[in-house]
């Protein structure tokens, strides 16, 4: 006990007996830390929130769209190629193993008439799934049924922004009936409202899949398969992400005929996959930002370095003394890097705070972002500010330990 | 004792050497007391860096207690100083940040002793108890050097050497210090060499060694 304290106790008081020197050597690590901490934490507060919000899209969904398709007349964009069709998602069902709830969707755009009120938007033509694989939740009435799907019902469930366009806030508009195209069809539920990032269910309305067949000429395949706009599923886990996705490749590379250097003709994203994505792209510019956070850290340490050089040059005559009373250089050495680390990591918790300070303040202005400050990012910092200490302590602790007594004595 | 044979010891200086010491043998027998006096130059700092383990001889050995310390390691005589020799110094040396019991439990805590209640006992031994908690420069030059000698012979050394130990008092507390010295040396039994140029002070002493241009030129007994 008395091994560790005592030095640290000797360091202490030297540290306090210039505290403006020892304050100013600090602060290079305080604005060094304090930056790393707080860029960290608003990073991994940031990509925490983009991440649950590409998850509350359902973190087990995949969702299959027409992909680029190369003929002669060059590259075609994606939505404009139709080559997904009602039966690829049969058989998807059918045959590709822990896939649940596979949702067909024919994509349209139309008006909606209810009453005075006129609006337009997106209706989606699915299954009943459809609601399970979005993680869709239903604020009043219901979704449609598998039942409702078969007889082809001339029924609709409007998103959250759709609904209050049409009725306003606080009505409730199940069991009326509003004109969708030309047809007159019943609402059955309004869905909660979700918000998301990217494209939001709020602005659309969902219909059965078979009711847009019987209203709307439809789009067949020369095959003579019913087109569709994408393919949506969830999967029992989103642990079989890639699995899933090399067997629903090899399925459709099947099903649409492909030759075996031909490109898919499609394009199947997972959840897991964008959010993994996203992530290691935010990563990347944390890990950039904190580098240059990190380049202050190292000025900060050079600071320290030369100040122990000027602290040891100061007290050659003590070294002298304590070397004269038959003080080992082992002790002298210690002495200094202790003295050297204690000054980095006081600064390095005082920067800590001061950055977890800056990061709560973003925090509280900026609504979207809560900061993270992880127990690794704290282990972090306080190790790298020791450890900056001992690195550049070493070379002054070293040349302290190495004084030759007799000269140390004489000086003054 | 302290037994030296034919020490030699040589500076570098530029591209040429600077012989300081050219042929040093003496000896002191345990529980004596000595001064070494001479001119400057003539090598009797030198002498005593060797007796006091801060420096290494040229050529020569230097026998501490038995055991030939002339060729020891820088570890090694660290040792040798911790646990072996009381240094006094013509500065006091104290350290100025601690006040003077700490500098008593200094030299102490380096020979591995970790014992409060000696250092104290020591300071009260040189009339200093009420002064325990004083820094150095609230102290008189004398109670300095009390403080530096209670640090020095606390952890009861077997030899003393100090460096003109009242170069830098008056004759009042050049004597008080001498008379303190003698009587913790005759207390102690421990072996005591001193430098002075003061021929008063070397009075004390039983036995006086002249050095002249790095040799011994004759040894006076008292």
């Amino acid at each position: 006990m008395r091994r560790v304290l005592d030095p640290l106790l000797s360091a202490w008081t030297s540290v306090i007996a210039h505290k403006l020197r020892s304050f100013l050597t600090m602060l290079g690590i305080v604005i060094g830390v304090a930056s790393v901490i707080a860029l960290l934490a608003i990073g991994q507060g940031a990509q925490n929130q983009i991440i649950s919000s590409i998850e509350s899209l359902g973190a087990n969904l995949v969702q299959i769209s027409p992909g680029f398709s190369f003929g002669p007349g060059g590259v075609r964009g994606g939505g404009a190629t139709q080559t997904l069709t009602l039966e690829d998602a049969t058989a998807i069902e059918e045959q590709v193993e822990h896939v649940v709830n596979v949702a067909p969707v024919l994509q349209s755009s139309s008006q909606l008439i209810a009453g005075s009120e006129n609006t337009s938007a997106s209706v989606i033509g699915t299954t009943s799934a459809y609601r399970i694989t979005y993680n869709l939740e239903v604020a009043t009435g219901a979704f449609f049924s598998d039942y409702d799907y078969d007889r082809a019902a001339k029924v609709v469930v409007l998103g959250a922004t759709v609904a209050e366009e049409l009725y306003g806030e606080g009505v409730n508009p199940v069991g009326e009936t509003i004109k969708l195209g030309n047809s007159i069809v019943r609402v059955i539920g309004v869905l909660a409202e979700k918000g998301a990032a990217m494209v939001s269910p709020d602005d659309n309305v969902y219909v059965p899949l078979t009711f847009v067949q019987q209203t709307s000429a439809q789009q067949r395949t020369a095959q003579g398969d019913l087109v569709v706009s994408s393919i949506a599923l969830s999967l029992e886990d989103a642990g079989y992400s890639t699995e899933v996705t090399e067997d629903i490749t090899q399925l459709l590379r099947t099903r649409h005929r492909l030759l075996a250097d031909a490109d898919d003709d499609f394009r199947i994203m997972s959840t897991e996959e964008i959010a993994a994505q996203v992530s290691t792209a935010m990563n990347t510019m944390v890990i950039f930002l904190g580098a240059i956070a990190a380049i202050s850290l190292l000025v900060g340490g050079i600071g320290v370095m030369n100040i122990m050089l000027v602290s040891v040059l100061e007290r050659t005559r003590e070294i002298g003394i304590r070397k004269a009373l038959g003080a080992q250089e082992r002790t002298i050495w210690t002495q200094f890097l202790i003295e050297a680390a204690l000054l980095t990591f006081t600064g390095g918790l005082i920067g800590m705070a001061l950055g977890w300070g800056i990061a709560l303040g973003v925090g509280y202005f900026v609504e979207e972002i809560t900061p993270m400050v992880t127990p690794d990012i704290v282990v972090l910092a306080v190790g790298v500010s020791v450890g900056i200490g001992l690195f550049f302590g070493f070379y002054p602790a070293w040349q302290a330990s190495r004084l030759n007594p007799i000269d140390a004595l004489r000086s003054e | 004792m302290i037994k030296l044979e034919s020490i030699t010891k040589t500076y570098p200086m530029g591209d040429r050497e600077l012989t300081v010491l050219h042929g040093i043998t003496f000896q002191v027998q345990r529980g004596e007391m000595v001064a070494i006096m001479g001119p400057s130059g003539s090598g009797k700092s030198t002498t005593l860096n060797v007796l006091g383990c801060l420096d290494r001889p040229t050529t020569g050995s230097y026998f501490l207690d038995g055991r030939d310390v002339s060729r020891l390691n820088r570890h090694e005589l660290a040792d040798v100083r911790a646990k072996k020799i009381g240094f006094i110094f013509q500065s006091y040396n104290l350290l100025p940040r601690m006040n003077a019991l700490e500098n008593v439990k200094l030299g102490l805590k380096y020979a591995g002793i970790h014992d409060s209640a000696l250092a104290k006992e020591a300071l009260a031994r040189v009339g200093l108890a009420e002064r325990a908690h004083h820094k150095p420069t609230e102290l008189s030059g004398g109670e300095q050097q009390r403080v530096a000698i209670a640090r020095a012979l606390s952890k009861r050394p077997p030899v003393i050497l100090a460096d003109e130990p009242t170069g830098n008092l008056d004759s009042r507390a050049s004597e008080e210090i001498m008379k303190m010295l003698v009587e913790l040396h005759r207390e102690q039994g421990n072996t005591l060499v001193m430098i002075t140029h003061e021929p008063d002070m070397a009075a004390y002493c039983e036995r006086i060694i002249h050095l002249k241009d790095g040799l011994v030129l004759r040894e006076e007994r008292l």
